[in-house]
């Protein structure tokens, strides 16, 4: 394999999205577009989590609210919102944040555990910390994100 | 799992089953040499994979089969135990084949029981023929094939095979070429000169692989990934479609309409790819049956028809188990033993008879035996044990309704296990699994003669006709087949909702339906049934096995063909939605699952029977469900519901002009539209309310001016047709009602020339109508009652045989001519052999009456062939025959 092929693993791509007038960070690599939503359709009685689900041409998107998810407050109707498809388990799912940042490159050396005094809730979606120049970006788990079961609340 | 492995596996498998259809045969004829030679085929094709795969019990056991069956082909008798043995080894063969499909590897153990049987049979076998000597020459050379290392034994292998099938000439060779081919071997292989000779004789000798090689594999997720693609493309045409006819740009209208009819096109092309002949579920049948009348020492014969007709493949998928239960059912329950068949006079085999046939968008499978029938009593008591009913619940019950709890859960009328039936899967999962894929079955019929089922299916998974309903904001569809029909409710429609004890309901035909309210279902909000009335609102009915219960909804809208996506994971546990789909317009709507809402009404009687079509001669004189609308002038009028495929209202700016004709784009087609009142054909009103008939693959709309109601009256014809375009008039609630003649209407569209309806005073004490097609059933009974005739409809015609016998005469036979399920020539000479009927005229209704169809029906004995939608001709005939029958009087 030639050398510029083997640079990306050695750094790591995160686009960022604002929540709630937070910084947040998911892996680029699980992301496959980023769109602005058109026609949420709530789906009544799933989780409150489950924004609804969203036509992303002519596949069926569940919509998952971040901010719902991270526990952040709701968000007010009719402000803009943007959404990361991502793919697990051959199903796609929208994440839904207020914004759409940038996508970053950096060494995993930024990248550090999440600290042990973070909100249980967050400690499960938080797939690490990273230092940038002017602050600290959480990094989020995609696939804690989409895991619903894992919190005992609702039941 | 090795990706030849799997491939061989696949291959393998498919063979076998097309194998099991014929097999039976090999018993009834063992020496027909082409059945030979298809199981030669497969045995040998798997022997010869087995050196690749390391397969050392695999081979063994098909060689063995291979040596004795190559015995036979050389001209030796086959034997009894000689077709047991070839059973029971291909039996071995599958089993052993499950085992690799799971792990990759062969099952420990031995076949040696069934290899030294074989050896048994070879050794007595005469005719040392050229196999014989090259069996035993290959198993010198090869020794154990157990023991030997693979690349060896395959040389071997191939070098004599190939010269023994070039001899044989059974098209196999180029089978395991491919294999060869694929395997480093080959390399070496075809290196030595002899193969090199090989290849092109055996590609030239074995023309029917050339056949093959048109069909591709594909997987279904491509075809998936198309279905997707397809939907996302008439998504953007709708879309186009609406840009269009906003910014009205002349230019972009036939490229659109290009545009669609490819769309559709391909839509069409895709969903006939994902088809198959349900012969496909059936394929395994014969053999059960064989290896249960064995089991059960009975002797059962099995037959099949419309075998051609084609389903989807996951819905072929899903109907295996069900019909393979009904048939143990069939066997182990409803036919009798022997001795009790010979003694009741009943021919010695027991029959089970499969009959598939397509009705509109669904097919309908036919599982009849003439067996003893279901036991009432049995029945009553079993339900009464496993407290399905409580014995004053079971006395108000008739036996028909008796009968429809075997589908209810729990539910089995055998009191031990039996390895036949009775496994746990009683009649109720056969009505679950049936019901999940959309589909009903019902029991038709049942008495000493035998039991008939029918089976309901959709012809498509992927596509489905829904309903969509709007709570709050939101959009839903329910599955169209649970919809029953549309009822609005409120103070304003005479139509109320009541309360008993804070449960809601709704008088309907006289009968109290239970209601939900959706919107408290999804917990969006809490309905005040009070300001129901006087808000008004609209009541599904949604019908689910036997329970019938209203759902409340803010409106319902249109129904929709859509393509139903799976439930996204996240969002299952909720329970309700069985699927989602996008709508013609791009929005996500959830698909509600009509059984799980069901549960919310809590468990129902079981009386709630619903319609239910018994069988045979008295199904008529009851009531008849109308149409109520208003047309035109100020009276009311009607038309039979069950002529009506569907409901609809259309903006008037929808209708177009095209081809001499009013047309709408409906479903993706274009649906002719007749103005029933011709005044004021576009006038103020800006929707349109339209009936729309359709007759297989004829449809057309009637536009009327407002629905009004429906009905459930005992049809009378009070007074003669005045005009045209009406079969007679009735009362309904104490109003004069006019029974539209819709054929009247929509005949011009369905091609037929009608004029100069005039009216003939004949004058039938009573006919019979045979035929199996509600539509023209509901299309006559108009017209038989208008010309004065008392009518018995007969349904299918095997019962017409039995009735005749029964002593009952009739003055005229009016018969369907084109019956999928019956041959109504055979019939017809049935009817003609018999001394009393000899003279009855009979009249056959056909689609395509010509000249040679009606001299083919004459000699069948009928005395004339009239056109299903020739109206005027039909009443030409009925009068022409009984002036005749007065003349010979």
């Amino acid at each position: 394999m030639n050398p510029e092929r083997k640079s990306p693993d050695h750094t790591i791509a995160l686009v960022t999205v604002g929540i709630a007038g937070r910084d947040f960070g998911v892996p680029l690599s699980r992301v496959s577009h980023v769109f602005v939503p058109d026609k949420l359709s709530p789906v009544p009685l799933a989780p409150p989590e489950i924004a609804g689900l969203l036509n992303l041409r002519g596949r069926i998107v569940t919509a998952v609210d971040l901010r719902r998810r991270l526990d952040l407050p709701f968000r007010v109707g009719g402000s803009p919102m943007v959404a990361l498809c991502v793919e697990k388990g051959g199903e796609l799912y929208g994440l839904i944040a207020d914004e759409a940042g940038e996508a970053i490159s950096m060494s995993p050396s930024r990248l550090e555990p999440a600290p042990a005094n973070l909100d249980a809730r967050w400690t499960r979606l938080c797939a690490g910390v990273c230092r940038l120049d002017d602050g600290l970006l959480t990094v989020l788990d995609v696939d804690g994100l989409l895991d619903l079961t894992d919190f005992g609340i609702a039941a | 799992m090795d990706d030849l492995l799997g491939e061989f596996l696949a291959e393998t498998e498919e063979q076998l089953d097309e194998l099991d259809a014929s097999l039976v045969r090999l018993a009834q004829c063992p020496n027909d040499a082409e059945m030979l030679r298809n199981i030669l085929r497969v045995t040998h094709t798997i022997k010869g994979s087995c050196g690749f795969f390391e397969l050392p019990r695999l081979a063994k056991l098909a060689h063995a089969t291979e040596a004795l069956l190559c015995r036979y082909q050389d001209g030796a008798p086959m034997s009894a135990p000689g077709v047991t043995v070839i059973l029971a080894s291909l039996q071995r063969i599958k089993e052993i084949l499950a085992v690799l499909a799971q792990g990759g590897v062969e099952p420990n153990g031995n076949d040696d029981d069934l290899i030294q049987a074989i050896h048994g049979l070879v050794g007595y076998a005469p005719s040392p023929g050229a196999h014989d000597a090259l069996v035993r020459q290959k198993e010198s050379e090869r020794g154990d094939p157990e023991v030997e290392p693979a690349p060896s034994p395959v040389h071997g292998h191939f070098d004599a095979l190939e010269r023994a099938w070039r001899e044989e000439g059974a098209p196999s060779t180029a089978e395991f070429l491919s294999f060869r081919d694929q395997s480093s071997h080959a390399a070496k292989a075809i290196e030595n000169p002899d193969h090199t000779v090989a290849e092109p004789q055996a590609t030239t000798d074995h023309q029917a692989s050339d056949i093959r090689i048109q069909t591709v594999r594909v997987t279904v997720d491509t075809l998936e990934t198309l279905m997707t693609t397809v939907s996302e493309l008439v998504l953007a045409r709708n879309q186009l479609l609406q840009i269009a006819s906003r910014s009205n740009v002349p230019a972009l209208t036939a490229p659109l309409q290009q545009l669609s009819s490819v769309a559709v096109e391909l839509q069409d092309a895709i969903i006939k790819a994902r088809m198959q002949p349900i012969a496909h579920a059936w394929r395994k049948l014969p053999m059960l049956v064989r290896t249960l009348s064995a089991e059960l020492g009975k002797p059962i014969e099995i037959e099949m028809f419309g075998g051609d007709q084609e389903l989807d493949r996951q819905v072929l998928e899903a109907i295996k188990d069900p019909l393979m239960h009904m048939v143990r059912n069939a066997a182990g329950h409803g036919l009798e033993t022997q001795q009790e068949r010979i003694a009741a006079g009943k021919p010695e085999a027991g029959q089970i008879c499969l009959r598939a046939s397509q009705q509109g968008g669904s097919i309908v499978v036919e599982v009849s035996d003439d067996g003893r029938g279901l036991d009432v009593d049995v029945i009553r008591r079993r339900a009464l044990a496993r407290g399905l009913a409580t014995s004053p619940e079971l006395d108000g019950l008739d036996d028909a309704e008796v009968c429809d709890l075997i589908f209810e859960p729990g539910f089995t009328t055998v009191a031990t296990v039996s390895e036949i039936s009775g496994r746990g899967m009683g009649m109720d999962v056969v009505r679950c699994n049936i019901e999940a894929i959309g589909g009903t079955v019902k029991l038709a019929s049942t008495s000493a003669s035998g039991t008939r089922f029918f089976i309901n299916i959709p012809l498509t998974l992927a596509i489905t006709s829904a309903l969509i309903v709007e709570v709050s904001n939101i959009q839903f569809a329910i599955p169209q087949v649970s919809v029953v029909e549309l009822v609005r409710v409120g103070k304003s429609t005479g139509r109320a909702v009541e309360t008993i004890n804070e449960a809601a309901v709704l008088r309907l035909y006289n009968r109290l339906i239970p209601l939900l309210d959706f919107a408290t279902q999804l917990d969006i909000r809490g309905e005040d049934w009070p300001s129901v009335n006087a808000v008004g609102g609209t009541v599904v009915i949604v019908q689910v096995g036997a329970k019938r219960f209203g759902l409340l909804v803010d409106a319902a809208s249109q129904a929709e063909d859509i393509v139903v996506k799976p439930v996204s994971r996240l969002i299952q546990p909720v329970g309700l939605f069985s699927g989602s789909a996008i709508l013609g317009d791009g929005s996500v709507v959830m698909i509600v699952d009509p059984s799980a809402l069901s549960e919310a009404v809590g468990p129902m009687e079981v009386r709630q029977g619903g319609e239910r079509t018994t069988d045979g001669v008295k199904q008529d004189e009851n009531r008849t469900p109308l149409l109520l609308f208003r047309s035109g002038s100020r009276g009311l009028k009607a038309v039979p519901l069950s002529l009506i495929t569907r409901l609809e209202t259309v903006p008037t700016e929808a209708l177009e002009f095209c081809d001499g004709r009013d047309v709408i784009q409906y479903r993706g087609g274009l649906l002719p539209i007749v103005h029933m009142n011709t005044k004021d054909a576009n006038d103020c009103t800006d929707v349109l309310p339209v009936l729309v008939f359709a007759d297989g693959a004829r449809a057309a709309g009637l536009v009327v001016d407002e629905i009004v109601d429906t009905v459930e009256v005992p049809l009378s014809i009070e007074l003669m047709p005045q005009g045209r375009g009406v079969a007679g008039s009735t009362i309904v609630r104490d109003q004069a009602v006019e029974i539209v003649d819709a054929v009247y209407y929509l005949a011009s569209t369905f091609q037929q020339q009608e004029s100069g309806l005039r009216s003939v005073e004949a004058k039938f004490p009573h006919a019979l109508l045979v035929t199996d097609s509600q539509f023209l059933r509901d299309m006559l009974a108009p017209l038989l009652r208008s010309i004065g005739l008392e009518f018995t409809v007969l349904d299918p015609t095997r019962e017409t045989l039995n009735f005749k016998d029964a002593g009952s005469r009739f003055d005229i036979v009016v018969s369907d001519v084109e019956m999928p399920s019956t041959n109504a020539l055979d019939l017809a000479r049935a009817i003609r052999a018999d001394f009393t009927w000899d003279t009855v005229p009979m009249i056959g209704l056909s689609s395509q009456p010509g000249p040679g169809l009606a001299e083919v029906a004459r000699l069948a004995g009928f005395d004339a062939l009239v056109g299903k939608f020739d109206r005027r001709t039909l009443k030409q005939a009925l009068a022409n025959w009984r002036a005749l029958r007065e003349e010979a009087a």
